[in-house]
């Protein structure tokens, strides 16, 4: 019985990890839809939003990069999906260099349209060839959205653009064009001119360096999507109410997709992530069974000599 | 499966990557140095765009005077008799050119300059907002009630409501009405007991700090259940990448 | 000079930013923005700082054939073909487009990348959960327990195994109580001490006690 906890506290760590590729793959497969409650946490960042008007402009800030895509990019789509359907306003920054062109890419991916313009009153929009088409709801850019792109400075970026927003972000990123040029922009002086920032972030510079320069310095709420790794950073913060909510990594997106009426990526994956939990307890449980038994057997064999 | 030459390259980087877990091998180590020089470059070109052109070429009016910009700079306010802040970013691409000197031992010393702006600046921020967000505000929500009584007269008012539709209040909420407050006083002052280091951990003062490490203990558990979430969706992402947008086995 | 006029800079530049929070109007106002600026692009230079000096290294092994000089060329290829690329290109300042050349090398090169090498680390937590996780006293295996609880609970998993239980007293309550909680007093106790320890530190920076940033002479 021994030699069979030794042999498994030996096994080649290759097999592990097919054993986790398996627990991982069969459920993308069968694609299997699960109840997801909601947290507190989320439903907070639910009902400010809520709280806010039609027109409402919210400052989204994309500090990720690809390797938190699937924990951030699903809330990034589910949070552009719902300020497009209620008519809420959104400019795109970026305090890491990725950000802005993963915003890029979580647009193309809700877009249900292929049209490069549209007509209304007889007239072709001057900026008719950037819109967005989520439910039946049309976003232009430049009017409803926009992209300013990345600034390096880390958290000086967010006290720059507390005093002034036009030298912090001076120009777009789809025309080159200065940004004084979008209806978007009109009243935005400053950061306390946006009703609500939405920060999606995977590190630092990010959710604390948000908290503590737009919240406390310049009072504008702050809501936060973060990765699972920095999600229990954040939660003295949500304690504080210097925070208004948490998504917290894939689960935290999966809820919020289920509030905003959208199930789509970060649902179908908590299959897999249930079933990676599920192995990795099972691992940690037979890991140390094994090395309890074993143990037992050396200290046997110690009291012997 | 995907036609598309871009998602075959994708897949072609993702397996070589992914070809280490199997052992360390020639298609692992090209898919690295890979990384290591398009991720140099895309800091280098998204750097060069949205910082030296936007703030420093286009503020200065650089940009304006050869025609790569329609809005002047501060040189054509300085020419009209106008101050402009802007002027001074002169000086910080001079600053900036130090930094680079680094990439000579011989004269590498001129970049502390550029380096003590970056330190200072840090410096001077964050002593007021560490101190303003980390510390007052998060000592401010632990000088609290050891009950929250408010949490607690509402729990007849919602135990009324929920009975009247045959479910029971969440576990939750008796909790936080009850036990909350104990808990966020109580385990923030042992963390903190433990981790004064100035005075020894004995008598009752380190059967304190030993509470503390069980509140720590738990908060790290809590951190490792998420870490553990968070590593394993990334790898879900990349999974559904080459499940679903390559091989097209999943719709 | 070599020391002394850093160290002057660095505290000009901190009092400045320490002394705009409470007196925000001119001139004060106006030489914060211009430091933050500043920072701005001295960190812009301080990463090509780093970018040219990545080129420097990989061509010196190249040059001395060290060992897998051969990896040392695929990154400067790389580095030169995404700075040509994303600087002639990619549509000048409309460089993050879709359709554009840089974009085309982030999206198939560089996210693919950058996402497996984080992805293999669920292999390596999976395996190190396995092998090195131990029960060995009482603080671990409380430490063992807030996760497992933590990690059933944020998952359907947890109500599965507690759905004996009424609604509401089920695992995922008892790991939000986690989250909620014990979470947030770890947490802010671990905050509440880095916090003074960054606050003494600036100072100790700003009046130039502190010169290790400085380095050697």
């Amino acid at each position: 019985m021994n030699k069979f906890w030794e042999r498994l506290l030996a096994i080649d760590r290759r097999i592990i990890f097919v054993v986790i590729f398996l627990a991982l793959s069969v459920p993308i497969f069968l694609q299997i839809g699960l109840p997801i409650p909601v947290t507190s946490e989320v439903q907070i960042l639910y009902d400010a939003l809520e709280d806010l008007s039609r027109g409402s402009r919210i400052l989204v800030s994309c500090d990720f990069d690809p390797g938190s895509e699937p924990e951030l990019q699903p809330m990034t789509e589910a949070a552009f999906k719902y300020f497009i359907e209620n008519d809420l306003k959104f400019v795109i920054i970026g305090l890491w260099p990725q950000g802005p062109i993963q915003a890029n890419r979580a647009i193309e991916d809700i877009n249900e349209s292929e049209d490069d313009f549209i007509v209304e009153n007889g007239d072709t929009l001057y900026f008719g060839e950037d819109i967005v088409v989520v439910s039946g709801d049309t976003a232009r850019y430049g009017i409803d959205f926009i992209n300013l792109g990345f600034q390096v400075g880390q958290e000086l970026v967010i006290q720059r653009m507390g005093t002034s927003f036009e030298a912090t972000f001076p120009t777009d990123k789809r025309f080159g064009l200065s940004q004084k040029e979008f209806p978007i922009m009109d009243g935005i002086y400053r950061l306390a001119d946006f009703d609500f920032v939405f920060n999606l972030s995977a590190g630092y510079p990010g959710t604390t360096e948000w908290v503590q320069f737009a919240v406390d310095r310049f009072h504008v709420p702050v809501g936060a999507g973060n990765t699972a790794v920095q999600a229990p950073l954040a939660y003295p913060y949500l304690d504080t109410g210097q925070l208004s909510g948490i998504l917290g990594g894939m689960k935290g997106g999966a809820e919020f997709e289920r509030l905003v009426g959208h199930k789509a990526r970060a649902t179908l994956f908590m299959t897999s992530q249930t079933m990676a939990h599920i192995f990795v307890m099972l691992f940690i449980v037979v890991g140390n069974l094994a090395f309890f038994a074993t143990m037992r057997k050396s200290d046997k064999q110690g009291l012997k000599r | 499966m995907s036609t598309e030459f871009g998602v075959w390259v994708a897949a072609f980087f993702t397996i070589g990557i992914a070809s280490f877990l199997y052992k360390d091998n020639p298609l692992y180590k090209f898919c690295e140095s890979v990384f290591v020089g398009i991720s140099a470059g895309y800091w280098a070109v998204s750097l060069f765009w949205e910082n030296l052109i936007a703030k420093m070429f286009d503020s200065v009016g650089v940009s304006y005077m050869f025609g790569f910009w329609s809005e002047k700079g501060a040189l054509q306010d300085l020419f009209s008799g106008v101050w402009n802040w802007n002027i001074l970013h002169v000086l910080a691409g001079i600053l900036g050119i130090m930094m680079l000197m680094r990439l000579f031992p011989n004269i590498g010393w001129i970049a502390r300059w550029p380096l003590s702006v970056i330190v200072g600046s840090t410096a001077g921020l964050w002593m007021i907002t560490y101190f303003q967000s980390n510390f007052l505000s998060q000592l401010q929500k632990t000088v609290i009630p050891l009950f929250d009584t408010g949490k607690i007269q509402e729990l007849s008012q919602i135990g009324a409501v929920m009975a009247e539709s045959g479910r029971s209040i969440p576990f939750d909420n008796y909790f936080a009405a009850y036990l909350g407050n104990l808990v966020l006083i109580f385990g923030t002052l042992t963390g903190l007991v433990y981790f004064y280091f100035s005075k020894e951990h004995k008598g009752l003062f380190g059967k304190t700090a030993k509470v503390g490490i069980y509140f720590l203990m738990i908060t790290f558990g809590a951190s490792f259940g998420y870490t553990v979430m968070s590593r394993m969706s990334l790898l879900i992402g990349r999974l559904y990448f080459l499940f679903s947008t390559w091989l097209g086995f999943v719709n | 000079m070599r020391r002394e006029i850093p160290l002057i800079l660095t505290g000009i530049v901190g009092i400045t930013f320490f002394i705009q929070f409470f007196v925000p109007h001119s001139p004060m106002r106006e030489l914060s923005e211009t430091f933050s600026d500043w920072y701005s692009i001295i960190s812009a230079f301080a990463i090509w700082l780093g970018a040219l000096n990545l080129m420097k290294i990989s061509f010196e092994k190249v040059y001395k054939k060290d060992k897998d000089w051969f990896f040392a060329i695929t990154t400067i290829v790389t580095f030169f073909l995404i700075l040509i690329v994303g600087l002639f290109f990619s549509g000048g300042r409309q460089y993050l487009e879709q359709g554009s050349g840089f974009d085309w090398l982030y999206r198939n090169i560089y996210s693919p990348l950058s996402a497996t090498m984080f992805a293999l680390l669920a292999f390596f937590v999976a395996s190190a959960s396995y092998r090195a996780f131990r029960a060995r006293n009482a603080q671990a295996t409380v430490l063992l327990l807030a996760a497992f609880i933590v990690m059933a609970g944020r998952t359907p998993f947890g109500d599965w195994i507690t759905i004996y239980l009424p609604e509401g007293w089920r695992l995922s309550n008892l790991s939000n109580i986690i989250m909620n909680y014990f979470n947030v007093a770890g947490q802010r106790a671990i905050m509440i001490g880095i916090s003074l320890g960054v606050v003494s530190t600036s100072l100790r920076i700003i009046l130039g006690i502190e010169r290790s940033h400085l380095g050697g002479e």
